[in-house]
This record gives structure tokens, C-alpha cells and sequence, in this order.
């Protein structure tokens, strides 16, 4: 049994002192900033020991559920929802396509231009679907051509983001290989990149269009057309039976979209 | 154990009896084996795969429930244990197993220092607040398994080797009465295999822990081992010293005389 | 001076036509010139669309900086991020048990499957859903607004976070439990290293997501900017409505930075 010799006793701490610093400070600054929000923003109490009762109310006349309205004022609405999710998806992928490239720095070397793209990419994200539909109601009118032009702008951000970073993980070996033979540029991103990233780019096409279905129910909210339109014609007449039907479609039509993309999903990646 | 007489007996370290396991209804594993494991030195099982070494190990901390049987250690039956109480006992088991399992994203320090953590209370376990006597305890295994330089690298930049030895810290730090070892060298190369070996022969030596090591290597084992322990389809075929292993025992453990390098 | 070559086999195409994907690619055009015709997309629509479009940036143009819109926006501004800062804090601190509970190789069946219904449920609605229902139930303002956003913040983190937690491996959790520790240990030792990483990247996320989605509560009244947004555009108010979008986007910018430094400390 050998003794370290000296008899001094050795310490051990997890993080070094700057990193204890660091995290501290951290968790200083997250606990300042819930105690500076929690004591300005507005609650008032009396709102909060009537919820129960208020939900409970709500609950009591959302049932029963108003099913026979829906072959008249749900069915046809729900199809155009649909509608403005997936065409607002092709839309942005289409243009998402070029802007990825743009802003993936192994694709496109020329900084200035990554910088315009990320940016534009990141205004598309910063604003939201619904403020993005509430513009285009005021450009196009209301209906479902503001909903879709809505969908698809601001999707373009976040397919062109997932897509950039996939560009950007991909192996620079085969497109060393293909520049070193002389390829023309079109030839290196369709036969060198894009094989690498396609099953990605697929994925995070399925997975945005999930997100479009959901977000294209709200949109008609503000007249960007869709179910979204009967919900609030049905709850500014305090319908909220009619309201409880179209909640549930949504709802159906949200799982069963999920269920395709899932199936999607396994074939093709 | 003939011959001696039941007053001087004090109870094994750990002792089986009758331990039966089925992983499916009728296809037992273990088939009512019935062993008191020796108190010193290096206990080797050996036996080819799928013969219920592993299972027998891992039924002796319950990592495996058995379907039947009785598991003393120091006398008292584990089985029977409820969660809190077999956990109690656990601390003074201490495993080594095949595939290192050292959290890989602590660094070796930590991983150490978990051999404590049956001892410490969660919330201190959280914070790392260990006693310095751990502490101090824990340094003095790096030393031991020649690991003090890395006792603040991340457990999995480390070789094979390297982290089977943090594992082997890891046990010993539970201070525990006995060491139980699931193929300790089945993924490491020849060399690093002798090392780990010899490792657990020189803590057994100085610290006066038994070892139970399952190992399919018989030369390492005959090497290594004061007491061996030859299982063929679930039951034992042969116990005793590795001097009295014959090629005639093994060629019944092993089927034929394919063992043979 | 030629012999007679004898005739080489013939061999099959190197590049056989991919008949599912075209068929799937046609059925994809054909599609969106289907759906374009129903909503009613044409061309003349989009052209006087394009025609409005810029009349309307020229009314956002220049955009209004004066003092008064400038307090109001500073108001509404900071309520949407205290209202993102509660709700992400208590969403975070929920999802963490959550997300444990519900994950099904530590937890029996009948502790996960309630949970993990739970967390569907808060993820099936669209948060201004959520958020008119709670204003509904608790009144106009900020309250509902944070709930709403801690409901959508417990279905996103939750689900992920148990997700990642039924990808660990479970032999380092076996070797703590060997030892003997406690449950909570076994979790604080043997679980979360492998997870907390990913569990940072969710929050994060889901911190910046809720400052979007705070923006957008406050249009059905829930509090936060998107009130104050709301009510410029339905005055035409176009060039405060401006400022208030690139403010938001600045404000959304600075977020991501900050949020890519957390990820950096915690790797």
C-alpha cells in the first residue's frame, strides 16, 4: 500500500473555477430574470380563482359535440387547410432550395452572401405564420391565397436552415473528388451534395409540412382562410359546440398526418 | 468443504443454493446449482457461451432475478430482500463488467467516486459533495490501477484498458466483501487481458477481497485462478484447484477438443 | 484488314429510370397546379397582389420611430419576453419530471402511458388555441399567455426529452445500480450525463420558440406584443407596424445569439 509520499491531501472539483463562474453566473442571471418578469407582469387574482369555473363553463358548452355540422360548414374548410399546408410547403421548398445553398458556407464561399441569406433566412423564422398572414391579408386580400403565401414564407426559414446545416455537415470527400475531375458546379452539387443530404432534406420537408397542417387551422383567425375562418365566425356567435367539433378534427387530422409522415419516413429513409 | 466440522464453519462470503433460472417457461438456464464460493483468492468460472456463467454472476446481486433458489451472502438470503434492503447489500458487492459500463460522459473521477454512491446521500451525490476521506480514498485507487494522470478526462477517451481499470477502481471503492467480475477481459486484446488480471490478482492479494471472475479463456484462468469452477449446460461439472483441470474435464465442459488454442 | 467482332452480350442500362420517384415527383406537380386552381391562385390574383404589395411596403415605409409608439412598443415588447421567460422556466422545470416519467425503459406502463398522454394532449393544439381557451379561463392578459406557453413548452420538451432519455444506454445505468445507490442517484449518475446535453438543446429551442410564439398569443389577447400589433394593423397603422416587426426580429436575433454562447458553456 503506497501513500502519495508528502501526506498532503489532495483535492478534487468537477468544474475549474472559471467554469464555476461561468455556470453561476448563468443560473444567477435565468433567477434574476424570473424574479424581475414574475414581479412585473400583470396577474390579477381574481381572474385565477374564477378560472374553474370559467373552464368548466367552457367545457359544459362544448358538449355535445355539434357533429352534424360538419358536411356543411367544417368538411370544405378542412380540405382548404390542407391545401394551403401542402402547397405553401412546395412553395417554400422551392424557395428554401436556393437560399440554403446560399447560406451554407461550404456551398456558396463567399461570406457576404451567407450573411444576406442567413438573414433573410432568419426574418422568415422571426415572424410568426399567423403575423405573416395577417401582411398578406393586407396585400392579397382576405382568403386562402394570403394563408398559403403565409405557410410558405415562413417555412422558407425553417426548411432553409435545416437545409443549410445539412449541406454543411456533408463529407467534403466526394466533392473534392468530383471538382478534382472537372465537374461544372450544377454537376457537383446534384451528383456530390445532394445525394448526402437528400434523405435529410426529405425529412425535414415531411416534418415541416406536419407543422404546416397545424398552422394553417389557426391562420383563418385572421381571414387567411381555412378551418381557422369557422372557428371564429363559430366563437364570435359563441357557437362553441361547433367550436368543440372543429377542435377535434384538427385534432384527427393533425394524428392522422403525423401517422403518414411516420410511414413516409420509414420508406424512404 | 468434507470433513470439517459444522462449529468452526463460518458462513462463505457468498453461497448458492439450488439456484434455478429460466429465462423461458421450461428451458432453465442455471439448473438448481448449489456452491459455497471460496472467501480468498481468485474464483474462475469457466465454460462455454450461453452455459449460465454470466447468469450465475449476475443472480448473485440480483442483476438477474432467479426464478428459484436461495443467494446468501454473510448467511442472510438475498432473494428474499426487499428494494431498499437488497440495495443496502449491493454496496458490498462490488462488479466489473464485460463492456466497462463507466458513465462515459463523466470523467474519471466521477466514475470512481460513483462507487460511493450507495453511501451519499442523492442530493450531495448531485452536487458532488463527497467526504474527503472518499476523496482521499479515491486518489489512492488511481494510483493503485496507475490512472492518476487522467482523473480528469472524460471516461470514454480512454482505451479499453484504461477503462476497464477505472471500473476496477470503481468496485473496489465500494469497500466491498466481495468482487464479482462478468468477463472482465473478453474485450480486450491478449496483452491489456493479463494486465486486468494481474490487477485483480494483486488487489485480492493485498485487500483480502474474493473475486468471482467469469471467463471463457482457460489459460488465463488456470494462470490466475486458486479455485475453479467448469459449468456445462447449467450445472457444474467441476470444482477445484486449476492444477486438478484435466484435459478430460474440459473436453466435458467444452463439448470436443476445439478449446484447445 | 478487320476481323469479325463476335457480338458482345447485351447488358442492361447502368442507370435505370427510377419509375416510383418520377411517378411521385409528377404526382407532386400535378398536385400543386390541382390546389393552386382551387384556392383560387391565379396569376392575375398574384399579379394585383404584387401590385398591392408594394403600395403596402410603401405605407411600412418609412417606419415610425416617434417617442409615443416607441414607449408603447417598449411596453409590449417587454411583457412578450417576461411572459417567455416564466413560461420557458416553468416549462423547462415541469418537463424534466415529465419527460422522466414518461420515459418507458425506467418507468412501469402504468406511470408512462399517462404521461406521455398528457404531453400529446399539450402538443395536439396549436398554442393560439390553447391560448384562446385559457384566456378564455383566466381572462385577458398575460397569465393566460404564460400558460398557454408553458402548456406548448411541456409538449415539446417533455416528448423530446423522454424520447432521448429511451435512447440511453442502459448498462451505464445497470453499473450504478449495482452499487447500490438510490434511485434518484442511479438517474442523477447514470441517466442524465447522457441526456443533459440534449436536454439543454430543447430548452434552448424551446425558449426561443416561445419568445416567437409570444408575439403571436398576444393577437387573441393573451398579452405580450401581439396585442399591440394586432391593434395597429386593424388601424392601418402600417409604419408603427413596421417598427414593431423589425423590433421583434431584433429582438429574436439577439436571442439566438445568446442562446448559441448557453450551448457552448454546456458541451
Amino acid at each position: 500500500m503506497t501513500t502519495a509520499g508528502t501526506g498532503t491531501v489532495r483535492e478534487w472539483q468537477r468544474y475549474t473555477r472559471r467554469e464555476r463562474l461561468a455556470r453561476f453566473a448563468l443560473y444567477f442571471g435565468i433567477v434574476l430574470a424570473c424574479v424581475v418578469s414574475l414581479r412585473t407582469v400583470q396577474i390579477i387574482p381574481e381572474f385565477l380563482y374564477d378560472a374553474p369555473e370559467q373552464v368548466a363553463d367552457l367545457l359544459r358548452r362544448m358538449w355535445p359535440i355539434e357533429w352534424r355540422y360538419y358536411p356543411k360548414g367544417v368538411h370544405d374548410a378542412l380540405i382548404e387547410t390542407l391545401h394551403i399546408a401542402t402547397l405553401g410547403t412546395v412553395l417554400a421548398i422551392i424557395m428554401a432550395l436556393p437560399l440554403g445553398m446560399l447560406a451554407a458556407n461550404n456551398v456558396t464561399p463567399n461570406a457576404g452572401l451567407n450573411y444576406f441569406a442567413k438573414l433573410l433566412l432568419v426574418s422568415s423564422r422571426s415572424v410568426n405564420s399567423l403575423v405573416w398572414a395577417l401582411l398578406f391579408v393586407a396585400i392579397f386580400g382576405p382568403g386562402a391565397l394570403a394563408g398559403t403565401m403565409a405557410i410558405a414564407f415562413r417555412s422558407i426559414g425553417f426548411v432553409g436552415k435545416l437545409f443549410s446545416e445539412a449541406l454543411e455537415e456533408a463529407r467534403p470527400g466526394p466533392i473534392e473528388a468530383l471538382r478534382s475531375c472537372g465537374a461544372p458546379w450544377p454537376s457537383v452539387f446534384v451528383k456530390g451534395y445532394w445525394p448526402q443530404v437528400e434523405p435529410a432534406f426529405w425529412g425535414i420537408a415531411l416534418f415541416r409540412w406536419d407543422i404546416s397542417v397545424r398552422e394553417s387551422a389557426v391562420l383563418g383567425l385572421v381571414g387567411a382562410g381555412g378551418i381557422g375562418m369557422a372557428i371564429d365566425s363559430a366563437m364570435n356567435l359563441f357557437q362553441w359546440d361547433r367550436v368543440a367539433l372543429m377542435l377535434v378534427v384538427i385534432f384527427a387530422v393533425v394524428l392522422i398526418a403525423e401517422v403518414i409522415v411516420t410511414a413516409i419516413r420509414k420508406r424512404i429513409i | 468443504m468434507a470433513g470439517t466440522p459444522p462449529a468452526a464453519r463460518t458462513p462463505a462470503t457468498i453461497e448458492v443454493r439450488g439456484l434455478t433460472k429460466e429465462y423461458r417457461r421450461g428451458i432453465p438456464v442455471l439448473r438448481g446449482i448449489s456452491i459455497a464460493f471460496p472467501d480468498r483468492g481468485i474464483t474462475a468460472v469457466i465454460g462455454p457461451s450461453g452455459t449460465g456463467k454470466s447468469t450465475l454472476i449476475r443472480c448473485i446481486n440480483r442483476l438477474v432475478e432467479p426464478t428459484s433458489g436461495e443467494i446468501l451472502f454473510h448467511g442472510a438470503d438475498l432473494t428474499k430482500l426487499s428494494r431498499k434492503a437488497l440495495r443496502e447489500q449491493r454496496r458490498r458487492i462490488g462488479m466489473v463488467f464485460q463492456e466497462y459500463n463507466l458513465v462515459e460522459r463523466l470523467t474519471v473521477m466521477e466514475n470512481v467516486l460513483s462507487g460511493r454512491l450507495g453511501y451519499l446521500s442523492p442530493w450531495k451525490a448531485f452536487l458532488r459533495r463527497y467526504p474527503p476521506e472518499d476523496i482521499a480514498m479515491a486518489w489512492e485507487l488511481l494510483d493503485t490501477v496507475g490512472l492518476t494522470p487522467f482523473a480528469n478526462q472524460r471516461a470514454d477517451a480512454l482505451s479499453g484498458g484504461q477503462r476497464q481499470r477505472v471500473g476496477i477502481a470503481r468496485a473496489v471503492m465500494q469497500q466491498p466483501d466481495i468482487l464479482l467480475a462478468d468477463e472482465p477481459t473478453s474485450s480486450l486484446d491478449p496483452k491489456t487481458s493479463v494486465e486486468i488480471m494481474e490487477l485483480l490478482e494483486s488487489i485480492t492479494d493485498t485487500r483480502h477481497i474474493p473475486v468471482i471472475v467469469n471467463i471463457h479463456n482457460v489459460p488465463l484462468a488456470k494462470r490466475f485462478a486458486s479455485h475453479v469452477i467448469g459449468m456445462a449446460g447449467g450445472a457444474i461439472v467441476y470444482e477445484g484447484a486449476p492444477g486438478g483441470l484435466s484435459d478430460e474435464h474440459l473436453n466435458q465442459i467444452y463439448g470436443g477438443e476445439n478449446w484447445q488454442e | 484488314m478487320t476481323t469479325p467482332q463476335p457480338a458482345l452480350p447485351a447488358r442492361p442500362p447502368a442507370f435505370l429510370p427510377n419509375w416510383p420517384a418520377r411517378l411521385a415527383w409528377l404526382a407532386l406537380i400535378a398536385y400543386s397546379l390541382y390546389a393552386a386552381s382551387i384556392l383560387d391562385v391565379t396569376w392575375e390574383r398574384f399579379l394585383t397582389g404584387i401590385d398591392n404589395g408594394i403600395r403596402f411596403i410603401g405605407r411600412m415605409l418609412p417606419p415610425d420611430t416617434s417617442a409615443s409608439k416607441l414607449q408603447l412598443l417598449a411596453k409590449g415588447l417587454y411583457e412578450s419576453i417576461e411572459m417567455a421567460i416564466i413560461a420557458s422556466a416553468l416549462g423547462i422545470m415541469l418537463s424534466l419530471p415529465i419527460g422522466l416519467l414518461a420515459a418507458r425503459n425506467l418507468m412501469p406502463p402504468w406511470v408512462t402511458w399517462p404521461m406521455r398522454l398528457g404531453i400529446a394532449l399539450c402538443r395536439s393544439f396549436h398554442q393560439v388555441i390553447i391560448a384562446i381557451i385559457f384566456v378564455k379561463a383566466v381572462g385577458f392578459g398575460a397569465l393566460a399567455g404564460i400558460l398557454a406557453l408553458t402548456v406548448a413548452s411541456i409538449g415539446f420538451i417533455g416528448k423530446l426529452f423522454a424520447e432521448a432519455i429511451e435512447e440511453i444506454s442502459l448498462k451505464q445505468v445497470e453499473a450504478i445500480r449495482a452499487t447500490g445507490a438510490p434511485f434518484m442517484s442511479v438517474i442523477a449518475y447514470g441517466v442524465l450525463p447522457q441526456v443533459l446535453t440534449r436536454f439543454v438543446g430543447f430548452a434552448t429551442y424551446q425558449v426561443d420558440s416561445n419568445l416567437r410564439n409570444s408575439t403571436m398569443v398576444g393577437i387573441v389577447g393573451a398579452g405580450g406584443i401581439g396585442g399591440t400589433m394586432f391593434a395597429a394593423f386593424q388601424r392601418f397603422d402600417f409604419d408603427f407596424l413596421l417598427t414593431i416587426l423589425l423590433a421583434i426580429i431584433a429582438v429574436i436575433m439577439v436571442s439566438e445569439m445568446l442562446q448559441n454562447q448557453i450551448k457552448k458553456l454546456y458541451q
